[in-house]
């Protein structure tokens, strides 16, 4: 199975303080990879750095086998990568419609076919067409991030923590989404703190403390792990 | 309300405009009032959509629009004022010789007024569009003050006339002799503000918008952040540089203090009370704003007498002092302006009406 995307020996510092400290991955085609850890751990960043928004200190990031690091976030984004950020971050005072526009921004080609799929996949969305995307439930947002997400038909699309501050059932619903984004052949790369649902989705996990990577495995292996028990599923020290 | 109706209604109402124009055109003495707050108001109009399109559509704060607006009327007035009447206006310094015999048509001016103001915008956008909300807008005030500083200075006296200002500027011209000048303001802002508007319902307005609401998002979004601000600030500008040559038209004599700081922040309450991100409400409050300033607050500025009892604070600069209470209250109160960041739509205005009819008859079904 060939890796959409590897990255070697990440590193980033905010001024003189490095958050991530070398780390390596890869992300095979077609599958789902996880990258847990705790606040500050460097997950976000991590993503920032894949995307471009933040420039890594020194690194390797291949995609599809070209060198992605240095090159601008809309590069990044028109090669196939989408980045679904943290808290959601739609556009509030625009409509559902626009915001979806939006993420197809460069494309020039018709985005009819695209907007029915994402409907589909998001019938509410379909009902608040024309609502301004502040008005909507934290879940809807969550569905029209990654809905405008998914209308730059990326190959790879990254989540920064979509159950964040979302209800329970909602969670479901939306890591079951991801499921099926994913079954249609889109690789997902996915960043959760938490670490339960994840990990049962997830084809590979990483684990990741202060900058570094302390464990890898697939997502059940993770899952059965004591340590992953004990630091991040909530189990109790006998 | 089906398409063909909403574009009925709009004919309608242009139709009206036009006829409203005609009229004032045809049956009011050369000299009334109306007829040049109807022109101040077109051209504030076109300055304001075009401060609309940086403040309010593309989130950046900027109080440079008099800089612009001045770099254009001079650039406008230097290559239009007539070869003979030229050394009279720089009778002091004489014209620099460089310049001194070229006149351009007024069409081919007012596109010149409007390119010099976008190349500016242009060089300076590159440090200043670095900088975010508030230091953009200081940054951005300090542009502007440089400019006004620099047109005026003795430096530049052979070109701008330094200090002492630049006059015989050619009035509104007719346009292909057909169609008499009292128009050209109105038509020229009609076209430009037309061309923003199909700017602001492209894909590069919703990338303007993105960028106004969520920087990070937009960014990762594939929106070149860098590549939209500085369209959206040399679109502005160049707006701003060619209602600047209208205005220099109107005028007819400028000189630097024209454009300061003041004026600036009357372009930005035009923007304000219309609303933030509204090209309709920039348009209806441009003509509300210059008519009240200009002539219905008027005659607060003349002492009154009843009998021989004289209304006490009725005098020259009483207008100003009621004005800037009413701005105040506008801001307080009415945040949002006229318009919010809607646009005028027909289904909102036939709506006032039924609203109001409900209120009436007992507003039984509201909501």
């Amino acid at each position: 199975m060939s890796n959409i995307l590897e990255i070697k020996n990440l590193v980033v510092s905010y001024g003189g303080i490095e958050a991530v400290k070398g780390i390596s991955m890869e992300v095979p085609q077609g599958q789902i990879v996880t990258l847990i850890g705790a606040n500050g751990a460097g997950k976000s960043t991590t993503l920032k750095s894949i995307s471009g928004i933040v420039r890594p200190k020194e690194a390797s990031i291949l995609f599809d086998g070209e060198e992605m690091v240095g090159k601008s976030p809309d590069y990044i984004v028109s090669k196939g990568i989408t980045l679904v950020p943290e808290g959601r971050r739609v556009f509030p005072n625009l409509t559902v419609m626009e915001n979806l526009k939006i993420g197809a921004y460069l494309r020039k080609d018709n985005l009819k076919d695209d907007l029915e799929y994402v409907f589909r996949l998001f019938p509410r969305l379909k009902e608040r067409e024309w609502q301004m995307a502040g008005t909507l439930s934290g879940g809807e947002q969550q569905m029209l991030a990654v809905g405008r997400a998914l209308m730059s038909k990326p190959k790879l699309i990254m989540m920064d923590e979509p159950s964040l501050g979302l209800a329970p059932l909602v969670v479901k619903d939306i890591f079951r989404i991801i499921q099926t984004i994913n079954e249609e052949g889109i690789t997902v790369l996915l960043i959760e703190q938490n670490a339960n649902m994840a990990l049962k989705i997830a084809h590979k996990a990483y684990v990741i403390e202060t900058g570094k990577i302390t464990m890898e495995g697939t997502g059940l292996e993770l899952l059965e792990n004591e340590e992953i028990k004990e630091a991040y599923l909530g189990k109790s020290k006998k | 309300m089906s398409m063909k109706k909403k574009t009925i209604c709009s004919l309608i109402a242009l139709l009206i405009g036009v006829v409203f124009l005609v009229c004032v055109n045809r049956m009011t003495a050369p000299t009334y009032i109306l007829r040049s707050v109807l022109q101040m108001g077109a051209i504030y109009a076109l300055v304001a959509v075009s401060m609309n399109l940086l403040n309010g559509f593309t989130g950046l704060f900027s109080l440079g629009q008099a800089g612009f607006m001045a770099i254009g009327a001079y650039a406008f007035a230097i290559f239009t004022i007539p070869l003979e009447s030229r050394a009279n206006v720089y009778y002091l310094y004489g014209m620099h010789e460089a310049i001194a015999n070229v006149q351009l048509p007024i069409f081919a001016a007012l596109l010149l007024a409007g390119v010099v103001a976008a190349l500016l915008a242009f060089l300076f956008g590159i440090p200043v569009l670095r900088l975010k909300s508030d230091y953009f807008a200081i940054a951005t005030l300090g542009l502007a003050e440089i400019i006004r500083i620099i047109i005026g200075s003795a430096l530049m006296n052979r070109i701008t006339n330094g200090s002492l200002g630049l006059k015989s500027i050619p009035s509104f011209p007719s346009i292909f002799g057909v169609i008499p000048g009292f128009y050209f303001p109105f038509l020229i802002s009609a076209v430009c503000i037309a061309i923003i508007v199909l700017l602001i319902r492209s894909s590069y307005g919703r990338a303007f918008k993105a960028i106004r609401e969520d920087e990070i998002a937009a960014e990762a979004m594939g929106i070149n952040l860098a590549k939209h601000k500085r369209m959206a600030f040399v679109i502005s500008s160049f707006f701003a540089g060619i209602s600047g040559a209208l205005l220099a038209m109107f005028l007819g004599a400028i000189t630097s203090t024209t454009f300061n700081i003041a004026m600036t922040y009357y372009i930005l309450l035009i923007v304000v009370i219309g609303g933030m991100g509204s090209v309709t409400g920039s348009v209806i409050s441009a003509f509300l704003v210059i008519a009240s300033k200009e002539w219905w607050l008027r005659f607060l500025d003349t002492e009154l007498y009843i009998g021989s009892f004289q209304v006490p604070l009725l005098k020259n600069g009483f207008r100003m002092v009621v004005f800037s209470v009413v701005l105040m209250l506008v801001v307080l109160f009415f945040r949002k302006g006229i318009m919010g960041n809607r646009e005028f739509s027909w289904e909102g205005f036939f709506g006032l009406f039924k609203r109001k009819q409900k209120k009436k008859t007992g507003g039984e079904q509201i909501g």
